[in-house]
């Protein structure tokens, strides 16, 4: 077995505008191999098959350190075109198939099988026709290695996801040159019984002689078909492990990791009031981040963390209790029923919400701070305005007013509270969004990626005050993140959200194991 | 940022226009053009369309964009000073108006339909999110051609409305008969030198532009804003982003409808047919000339595009034909070209951040 690794990437390395996101990865598969990726969001998965596919991305930023081997020899990338001449195919995430076009013609797409006709011959090739009847059978060729019974003659319009993926799978595969494969979270939009086949079909594909490189977060996927598996992590390279060597659970704990930054917060003692908000049986029709169903209670004066993977719908919960999107299901604040899908009445049930769209929902960029902090309230419940019959106006003084008090309270750096939002950094910008969300004096307050987009000392800080609030006015928090690390520093107790129900609710210092597995999708023992 | 924003706040065709202005202005001095007498008609011409460009702000602050539909509004005004023309001859013998309380008559026949006219056309402006501007134009439009059957066929048996021959109402109505004309203009006028300042006229535009300043900082006025400024952010805040917008549609219709009423009285006639078909382009330059954009505008902005758009108008004529003198439009050519010239520059800017 003396034979060359097919790919080979050596100490790849690259940073945006100055954040390293990948540090010195190394990753070598043989023909025929099935290699699984796992990581977190984050982890640099995306990153690293960009650079693989010599995306723009990737060049306009300065591009990357390290060096990329193709069958021993060494290649540079430079788009994705050359890395498709050089044997490299991609199944993406998101499909790229024309729905008014057949499954053959997509299939052959920009790659159509010509033969000459009348005109072409005196006006040369750009108009020969097409060979119909060669592009079906290629077609019929390479369905038939995945096994599916896909009629290649059907419109994609009309097909369920499963078979546009297997279209798009079939569409690699009828590439002559196709060398290295990769499937970039492929059972994602699958059924159960869709994504077994698809894994057997990696497995007759690899078998071919065709190298796998498979990304998913669904780790018992990833012991089922992969031969080596390599485990990233913030960026870096934590590990590359045969299969026959590990277990979900290992890969579960290597993929979370404990991160140095943020301290865990120590177990509270285990008071818990009285719930303050009962949500059974909730759907939230939020694209990307569906909900499915969620049952959760929330206590009076804890910090609720909400996490999971990107696209699992923990950040479609909050948006939906809030009437954003389209919801159903029940939500009780204080044992009261809400009306959902009315923001008014969720704002005046005691809600206040920040959103994860701070510049897009959270804010009015173009408006004054004292704005922005007052609108809120005074929208919800006609705080700071006066009225005198039909007539109203709004009040200019106290608006000031509760505007400077946070601005001193939450050390908002601004030139006064009259300055536009849109000149404020990141994290300023969500003190903005905390002191108006605590202008509408919430019952229960909303939090969602509290520190997306914001630097690393503004993190804490935002942090900080949030944990201060749930201390010093007893505030109840419900916090939705992506980092964990962040929800473990300040929740009392976190509910992972998978495939938009509740896969399992931990406690902060619970084992690293159990939240790897719980966002993977898999079951914990009680007893862990 | 800061110097940036600054630019944006002068940016370059504004400098152009002002400095254009000013140009007209010196020429004016120089070529010994009756300088009194433009600056009269220069105030008349503003308090004329004073009404009509603040029109424009209600539909930008909501967010449905310069309202090229005000031809919807200056229609409703039309006919509520037709009826009250109308009611006024019918009461012939039974009730005599005064020409000041005729001229109120007028505005309140109108603002009924104002009203529901602004609901429907708001309601339609909610369906074509995104294209507002460009449906507008062609709502405009198409209502001034409906109307010119309209202007035939409505009862109105007035002889001072109607063709001496056959039936329907005149193109332009006369407004001296009742007293009407000039109504405003004359209240209170008083001269400084030569200089007529039509004081009436200038107080209602104040008025009007004071009632709009104290309704944007009213609850209702704020949540307009608001769902203009980030739809997305005012539904999160509990405001229903279009009942704001039906909101600021029937203000600025309402607004278009008082306007031509002003507008018309200065004039000393009812302009029907044809006659409003472009007005709504003057008010629209004048606004975004003012330093509007379609997202954004304020009272200001109003005041600043008057001054400039229809200063530029009452001077241009007489400097140009100074110049050409035999080339009379000249003057009518340029307002054209800047007219035109300044929306299409402001249509450019709509997407930029």
């Amino acid at each position: 077995m003396a034979v060359e690794p097919i790919l080979r990437m050596k100490g790849i390395s690259k940073s945006y505008y100055g954040t390293k996101v990948l540090d010195s990865i190394n990753l070598s598969i043989m023909p025929g191999e099935v290699h699984g990726i796992v990581g977190e969001n984050g982890a640099g998965k995306s990153t690293l098959m960009n650079i693989l596919f010599g995306m723009s991305v990737i060049h306009s930023t300065g591009g990357f350190e390290g060096s990329i081997e193709i069958a021993g020899q060494p290649v540079e990338i430079k788009s994705p075109l050359q890395a498709m001449s050089l044997g490299i195919g991609m199944v993406h995430q998101e499909f790229m198939l024309l729905p008014n076009y057949s499954v053959a013609e997509n299939i052959k797409l920009n790659r159509e099988v010509l033969k000459p006709n009348f005109i072409s011959r005196i006006f040369g090739p750009k108009l020969q026709s097409l060979d119909y009847d060669q592009m079906y059978a290629d077609s019929r060729k390479a369905l038939e290695r995945l096994n599916i019974g896909i009629d290649e003659y059907a419109l994609i319009a009309g097909l369920p996801v499963g078979h546009m993926q297997f279209t798009e799978i079939a569409r690699e595969l009828d590439k002559q040159n196709l060398r290295i494969l990769v499937f970039d979270e492929p059972t994602a939009v699958l059924g159960e019984s869709e994504a077994d086949h698809l894994l057997q079909a990696i497995k007759e594909i690899a078998a071919s002689g065709i190298a796998v490189l498979f990304i998913t977060h669904r780790l018992n996927e990833i012991i089922e078909v992969c031969d080596n598996i390599t485990v990233l992590r913030d960026g870096r390279h934590v590990t590359t492990k045969a299969k026959q060597d590990t277990n979900v659970i290992e890969l579960a704990e290597l993929m979370v990791g404990r991160s140095m930054s943020f301290a865990t917060r120590q177990r509270q003692s285990s008071h818990q009031g009285r719930p303050i908000m009962e949500i059974k049986n909730l759907s939230v029709d939020m694209p990307g981040e569906r909900v499915r169903g969620v049952n959760l209670t929330v206590y009076e004066g804890e910090i609720l963390g909400i996490g999971g993977l990107a696209g699992q719908g923990k950040i479609g919960i909050a948006n939906g209790i809030m009437g954003l999107f389209p919801t159903s299901g029940e939500v009780k604040v204080s044992g009261a029923s809400l009306e959902l899908n009315n923001p008014s009445a969720s704002i005046a049930a005691g809600l206040a919400f920040m959103s994860e769209d701070r510049r897009g929902v959270g804010l009015l960029l173009d408006s004054s701070i004292e704005l922005n902090i007052a609108s809120g309230a005074m929208f919800g419940t006609g705080r700071f305005v006066k009225t005198w019959g039909p007539f109203s106006q709004v009040d200019q003084a106290a608006i000031r007013e509760n505007a400077e008090k946070y601005i001193a309270d939450l050390d908002i750096r601004c030139t006064g509270p009259k300055q536009h939002v849109r000149q404020l950094s990141g994290g300023n910008q969500q003190k903005v969004c905390i002191a108006r969300a605590l202008t509408m004096n919430p019952k229960i307050l909303l939090v969602s990626e509290p520190t997306r987009g914001i630097d690393v000392g503004a993190k804490q800080l935002v942090l900080a005050t949030l944990r201060r609030l749930n201390a010093e006015l007893g505030m109840t928090i419900v916090v939705t993140s992506s980092e964990l690390a962040e929800l473990r520093s300040i929740c009392t107790r976190i509910a992972i959200i998978t495939d938009g129900r509740v896969a399992g609710i931990l406690r902060p210092d619970d084992s690293d194991v159990n939240f790897g597995l719980l966002m993977a999708g898999q079951p914990i023992d009680k007893g862990a | 940022m800061r110097v940036k924003s600054a630019f944006k706040d002068m940016d370059i065709a504004r400098l152009i226009i002002a400095a254009f202005f000013v140009f007209l202005c010196i020429a004016a001095v120089a070529l010994r053009l009756n300088i009194s007498e433009l600056i009269s008609s220069s105030l008349t011409r503003m308090g004329m369309w004073g009404v009509l460009v603040l029109a424009m702000l209600p539909a930008i602050v909501s967010g449905t964009g310069p309202n090229f539909g005000v031809s919807l509004g200056i229609v409703c005004g039309l006919l509520g000073g037709l009826t009250a023309l109308e009611l006024a001859y019918r009461m012939e013998g039974v009730v005599a108006f005064p020409p000041g309380a005729l001229f109120l008559v007028a505005i309140l026949f109108s603002l009924p339909f104002a009203l529901l006219v602004g609901i429907g056309y708001g309601w339609l402006l909610n369906r074509v999110k995104g294209s507002e501007m460009m449906i507008a134009t062609y709502v405009g439009f198409s209502i001034v051609s409906i109307m010119k059957l309209a202007w035939v066929f409505l009862p109105f048996k007035n002889p001072e409305m109607a063709w001496p021959i056959g039936r329907g109402v005149r193109v332009q109505i006369a407004l001296a008969n009742r007293g009407l004309a000039q109504i405003l203009n004359n209240f209170l006028a008083f001269r400084i030198g030569d200089v007529v300042v039509p004081t009436g006229l200038l107080l209602a535009v104040a008025l009007a532009a004071f009632l709009m300043w104290l309704f944007l900082r009213s609850q209702t006025g704020m949540a307009m804003a608001t769902a203009g400024s980030n739809p997305r952010f005012a539904e999160a805040s509990g405001i229903v982003v279009d009942h704001q917008r039906i909101i600021g549609t029937v203000l600025s219709t309402v607004l278009g409808a008082v306007g031509i009423l002003v507008y018309s009285q200065s004039y000393g006639f009812l302009q029907l047919y044809e006659a409003p078909m472009f007005m709504p382009f003057v008010a629209v330059a004048a606004i975004l000339i003012g330093g509007a954009s379609v997202k954004k505008a304020t009272i200001t902005h109003v005041i600043i595009g008057t001054v400039l758009f229809l200063g530029i108008q009452v001077v241009a004529v007489p400097v140009a034909n100074a110049f050409t003198a035999d080339w009379s439009s000249m003057g009518e050519i340029s307002r054209k070209i800047i007219q035109n010239g300044v929306i299409l520059y402001a249509l450019t800017q709509a997407g930029g951040e």
